[in-house]
């Protein structure tokens, strides 16, 4: 059990601008649950990827049961029982179960054989799964089993896992350190890549930790504290947000039995929504991705236009409206994709400072364009958040995703919302810029404004949250205060349990 | 106006000629855009097509070189758009409408010594006994070998798409670029292959109309054909067999209002000219609610980042 | 092996300077084209690209450079608006015959009376026959979601047989003899576009190719519609979040496109055209769009493209007469153009390197 599987020496891959990975060595041993532990950007993905053959290292090399192994291709990594769960991006929504199973194999059965071969081996390990289902329909809990599916049908010697539990509610987790450890036992090697202490330490045998793409050092994870790890982790010991008191205000924006169909088709729709915000309060809403979380944003946006008296800010219907119109009395939103949808990513971030500040900070008139007012209002954004930017005409897509959420959250605070709804606020961000976004979301409750955060990061949303909802295919559980919720109840909430409606709270 | 000169089953076995080249074409591009290319140069692949076969076939003697000659051109006319798309990472409704400019200025430059030749007649591939039924046998079984070739080329798209691997991986890059490559499947490689496949049908779409169907050379001969054919995929949301139902469907359209024509009918042989062109309007009117079933990567540029 | 890398930003050197490689390849391109032709390549370039300007009959060509390159700037301007927006419309040629159609049915309808208020409700007509034109596929694409690429397209085919019904049915000269074609309008005062100045090449429609360039200039940089077209065909879904409505966006870039095409077809109708004829249209229609592509859809270069197409136009011609050179060549050589602009225009956003291959 304790002989060495991979062992990878001196690894380094450098992109123009910035070394991914500098000089990383270490050793998988066969059957060891493996932690590869690191802040986003600390280089785990480039790590990871050049083990499965995506990305081949300047330097370095590395050695599989002892022989040399440099895969040219996920194929070739694929066939030396090297297979990968990702976190995104690998599956085809259009296609089935068994499809996507087979396209992930280096000689799948026929899809005669294929298909009682998934159900056999998803029920041996507790993820069961009907290989006909279109996947595009699937949970996202579901999703992941193909993944893993996929790969155990190949035996592999190591399975790689991209932040799996990302998407999973905790009961769901439980299940998946199960299989993990049975795995294990039978002597499969996994590398679990995660930022998140608590579950490494449960789960995982030894840990690599990366900072800045060099490796910073190793540990036993259960012999150590999840402080310990974060300092090793972070650099240095990170404050938690500072928390105002006072109690909530008046009713500041309310949704009432909203339903809506799904723009996308592969969307949720939502179902018979309702949730009640006050000033100066902050409503978290968790959930696993995928719920419906996209869907919400946009019915507050206004993106997704619902009955009139819907959806009702300050006791006027606002369910029909405009996403400018609610711009302009007060209600603004941050939607969860940065690039694309927040942002546009070949514009200026001056350009993007007009694409929601032209309502309220008066960046038009009668039409026409006032670059020079726009223009400073990106600056003053720049510099309250410490977006870190050459100057205001760099074009958004050049900037780190961490220094790009701080611009798109800074943007709507700055405008002084009455109610403000973001969508993972924090997402791929690094740990000290996703501090200065939470308090910058506390502040502003703090300053009387309504805050909805909805996020899948459950320490986040306890963080900040004074009452918690959770989204389950497009339902929303009835807000509860946030203060005395167990992780247990929160699961159950996130896995539509129906028994919270006896203990519905009237927020 | 005499409708009774209209013989019934003549004008279905013209139908069946009059419909192989949009036929060809779209079973083309229905490939093309199932691995997630969007090819606006159906139009320039077919006429480069067109010239290729002809001249091909003056030169030679051969339809058969004609035809075989008609491919190699289209594909390798879309290979231009294959390095545009692929490796230049151009907008591909640009790109598509350059091939088309491109491809018309190429034919016709190619073209100019071949204008009022007429070509060597392909022969008709009489199927023994069956081409000896009543009527059937002359609507279904007196066709040139090019019919029946669209007809099998169909029902091979369709059976590989559906069982074999390779349409497997086809439809998983159409589907999700990022997602195939993630597995290590080579997505630029099997695009390109996907667009000189739809280059090599529009050519022999294009030769079958400069060929057989009109038979000679005239410039900007295929009218249009190409982007009829580019509707049709939308019409059949990329299914091969609803492509066969609509090529039927417009070569019946075409014959109809030129035997309309012929008849004398009181309408305006301008207005009936224009049907085939109205009918594909009214039709993507009517298929345009159903875009569920289009390739959710078409027309995407794909960039490796790493 | 040679690699695309993306860049952190646009560069904005490579914006001005791909459309200057992209033309510099296609006179090498064409060059060795018209040297397989058997043509002499340096001479051919030269009587394209020089003769008109530079040449012992310039006084002749350097007006035509305008006659030939409003309405190619005229129909371009409007095609980049959509194209910003990511609306394509391509069937401006159709938008073209149409326009002219209904201007010059206008002026006719009034023959023979004289009256200084005629040109203005042709150019009036034209401009909206051409706008119903492209707001057919406008609609169909708001209300059912049509993609407007394929209708606007097939709507040129049926805008050739609605000119050949026209030019043999009803605008028909009465006194042509029985040929098809209609009236002169170059023989009808109050109907003819004639040059503002004498022999400058100068008509209205040139004016209006002009002031077209600067509406556009200033619609997309100093103006919020200009910003939404700019999103929407960035970041669509940006654009939506942005609270831009994408239906009116489309009903404005097509409405404006068959306009400004329409007015293309008036000008040309009542000026050097002269007359609705069968084979009116040349094709305009589709060079705007190398010509939309080849200024970058910015509204300076497509008014400097405009007039480079327009040389290759005349260039063209002179060099068919002198040395015999096939019209098809011309056209492309044209093709050409927008080919080598596509594919240099990856080095605007993207730079090339060469990877170490064997480091792995």
């Amino acid at each position: 059990m304790t002989e060495v599987l991979l062992s990878i020496d001196g690894l380094t891959k450098a992109y123009p601008g910035v070394v991914a990975n500098d000089d990383v060595s270490f050793d998988i041993k066969r059957g060891e649950v493996h932690a590869l532990l690191g802040e986003n950007g600390a280089g785990k993905s480039t790590l990871v990827k050049m083990i499965y053959g995506l990305v081949k290292p300047d330097k370095g090399t590395m050695a599989l049961n002892g022989a040399r192994y440099a895969p040219a291709e996920p194929r070739a990594a694929r066939a030396t029982g090297v297979a990968m769960v990702f976190q995104h991006f690998s599956l085809f929504d259009a296609l089935n179960v068994a499809e996507n199973i087979a396209l992930g194999m280096e000689n799948p059965p026929s899809p005669r054989d294929l298909a009682p071969r998934i159900r056999e081996v998803s029920e041996a390990y507790g993820l069961p799964l009907d290989p006909f289902r279109t996947v595009g329909d699937l949970s996202a809990g579901e999703r992941q089993r193909v993944e893993i599916i996929r790969c155990l049908l190949q035996d592999p010697k190591l399975l790689i896992m991209d932040e799996p539990t990302s998407v999973l509610t905790p009961q769901e987790v439980e299940i998946l350190f199960q299989t993990l450890r049975k795995l294990s036992a039978e002597g499969t090697a996994i590398l679990y890549i995660s930022h998140k202490l608590e579950e490494i330490r449960t789960l995982c045998d030894e840990a690599t930790i990366l900072r800045l793409g060099k490796k910073v050092g190793e540990c036993v994870p259960r012999e150590v504290s999840a402080a310990q790890m974060a300092e090793m982790m972070v650099g240095s010991a990170l404050k938690p947000p500072k928390r105002r008191e006072g109690d909530a205000g008046v009713v500041a924006l309310e949704i009432e039995n909203l339903s809506l169909a799904s723009p996308s088709e592969f969307g949720t729709a939502l179902k018979d929504v309702s949730l009640t915000v006050r000033r100066g309060e902050v409503l978290g809403i968790g959930g696993v991705a995928g719920n419906g979380q996209d869907e919400l944003l946009g019915a507050l946006s206004g993106e997704l236009k619902s009955a009139a008296g819907a959806v009702t800010f300050g006791g006027a219907e606002i369910g029909n409206m405009g996403p400018k119109m609610r711009r302009k009395i007060g209600l603004l939103t941050a939607p969860e994709e940065r690039l694309g949808h927040a942002a546009a990513p070949d514009m200026s971030l001056t350009e993007n400072a007009l694409l929601t500040g032209a309502e309220r900070e008066g960046l038009t008139a009668r039409g026409f364009l006032k670059w020079g007012t726009t223009k400073d209002f990106a600056e003053r954004i720049i510099a309250a958040f410490d977006v870190r930017t050459p100057s205001a005409g760099t074009a958004a897509r050049a900037l780190s995703g961490g220094n790009l959420q701080k611009f798109v959250i800074g943007r709507e605070v700055l405008q002084r919302p009455e109610v403000l709804v973001v969508n993972q606020p924090t997402w791929g961000v690094d740990a000290s810029a996703a501090a200065a976004i939470r308090q910058a979301l506390l502040d502003l409750a703090a300053g009387g404004a309504a805050i909805i955060v909805i996020s899948q990061d459950l320490d986040e949303l306890m963080e900040i949250s004074d009452t918690f909802a959770a989204l389950n295919e497009g339902r929303l559980t009835p807000v509860r205060p946030a203060a005395g919720l167990t992780i247990e109840e929160i699961g159950l909430m996130m896995g539509g349990a129906s028994d919270m409606e006896v203990a519905h709270v009237d927020a | 106006m005499d409708l009774s000169a209209i013989n019934p089953a003549l004008l279905l076995a013209s139908l069946m000629v009059a419909a192989t080249p949009i036929l060809l074409a779209a079973i083309g591009e229905l490939v093309t855009e199932k691995s997630g290319v969007l090819n606006l140069g159906v139009e320039g692949m077919m006429i480069t097509g067109a010239i290729c076969g002809f001249a091909a076939t003056i030169e030679t003697g051969s339809p058969a070189i004609g035809f075989v000659a008609a491919a190699v051109g289209g594909a390798l006319l879309s290979l231009l758009f294959a390095f545009l798309t692929q490796f230049a990472l151009a907008n591909q409704v640009a790109s598509g409408l350059a091939l088309t400019l491109f491809g018309l200025g190429l034919s016709s430059l190619l073209g100019q010594d071949y204008v009022g030749l007429k070509p060597p007649s392909t022969p008709q591939l009489d199927i023994p006994i069956l081409s000896d039924l009543p009527v059937l046998g002359q609507i279904l079984f007196r066709h040139d070998m090019m019919v029946y070739f669209a007809l099998a080329l169909v029902a091979a798209v369709w059976a590989a798409l559906k069982f074999t691997r390779v349409g497997l991986i086809l439809r998983a890059v159409g589907e999700s670029h990022d997602a195939a490559h993630a597995l290590g499947y080579k997505v630029v490689r099997i695009r390109v292959l996907a667009i000189m496949f739809g280059g090599a049908c529009a050519g022999l779409g294009g030769a079958y109309i400069s060929l057989i169907r009109v038979p000679q050379w005239t410039e900007g001969m295929t009218a249009g054909a190409g982007w009829i054919a580019l509707a049709l995929v939308v019409f059949a949301s990329w299914k091969p067999w609803r492509v066969l139902l609509g090529a039927y469907l417009f070569g019946g359209v075409t014959v109809l209002q030129l035997n309309l024509q012929a008849a004398g009918l009181a309408i305006p042989v301008e207005y009936l000219s224009m049907s085939p062109y109205l009918i594909t309007i009214l039709v993507l009117v009517i298929m345009s609610s159903d875009r569920s079933k289009a390739p959710a990567s078409l027309g995407r540029i794909f960039h490796a980042s790493q | 092996m040679l690699m695309l890398e993306k860049r952190p930003q646009p560069s904005r050197a490579f914006a001005y300077l791909t459309p200057l490689l992209a033309v510099l390849a296609t006179m090498i391109a064409g060059g060795l084209m018209f040297a397989a032709l058997g043509k002499d390549p340096i001479e051919a370039i030269r009587t394209i690209f020089w003769d008109p300007l530079f040449g012992e009959f310039s006084f002749y060509y350097r007006p035509q450079l305008l006659v030939k390159g409003a309405p190619l700037v005229l129909i371009a301007i409007g095609l980049s608006l959509g194209f910003k927006a990511g609306i394509w419309n391509i069937g401006a040629e159709g938008q073209y015959i149409v326009g002219a159609i209904c201007g010059a049915g206008t002026g006719l309808a009034f023959y023979p009376m004289e009256s200084w208020i005629i040109f203005p409700l042709m150019i009036l007509a034209g401009a909206i026959g051409g706008m119903l034109w492209a707001m057919i596929p406008a609609i169909l694409k708001v209300k059912f979601g049509t993609n407007e690429i394929l209708v606007s397209l097939m709507l040129v085919y049926v805008a050739e047989q609605l000119l050949a019904s026209m030019s043999l049915g009803l605008l028909k000269n009465p006194e042509g003899f029985g040929f098809p074609g209609s009236r002169n309008l170059q023989q009808y005062a109050s109907a003819h576009n004639a040059d503002i100045i004498e022999g400058s090449g100068m008509h209205w429609g040139v004016a209006f190719a002009f002031i077209a360039v600067i509406f556009a200039y200033i619609l997309l940089n100093r103006h919020m519609l200009g910003y939404a077209i700019r999103l929407t065909g960035e970041a669509p879904r940006a654009a939506r979040f942005a609270g831009i409505n994408p239906a009116r966006l489309i009903l404005f870039c097509l409405g404006a496109s068959g306009a400004l095409a329409g007015l293309a077809g008036l000008f040309e109708v009542s000026g050097p055209a002269g007359q609705i004829s069968i084979d009116f249209n040349t094709g305009y229609g589709f060079t705007a769009i190398i010509v939309a592509f080849l200024g970058r859809l910015h509204p300076v270069g497509i008014l400097l493209a405009g007039l480079l197409m327009a040389l290759t136009y005349i260039g063209g011609e002179i060099a068919q007469g002198s040395l015999g050179l096939p019209g098809a060549a011309i056209q492309m050589f044209q093709g050409m153009l927008l080919f080598f602009l596509l594919a240099v225009d990856v080095l605007t956003n993207y730079r090339l390197r060469f990877s170490q291959k064997g480091a792995a």
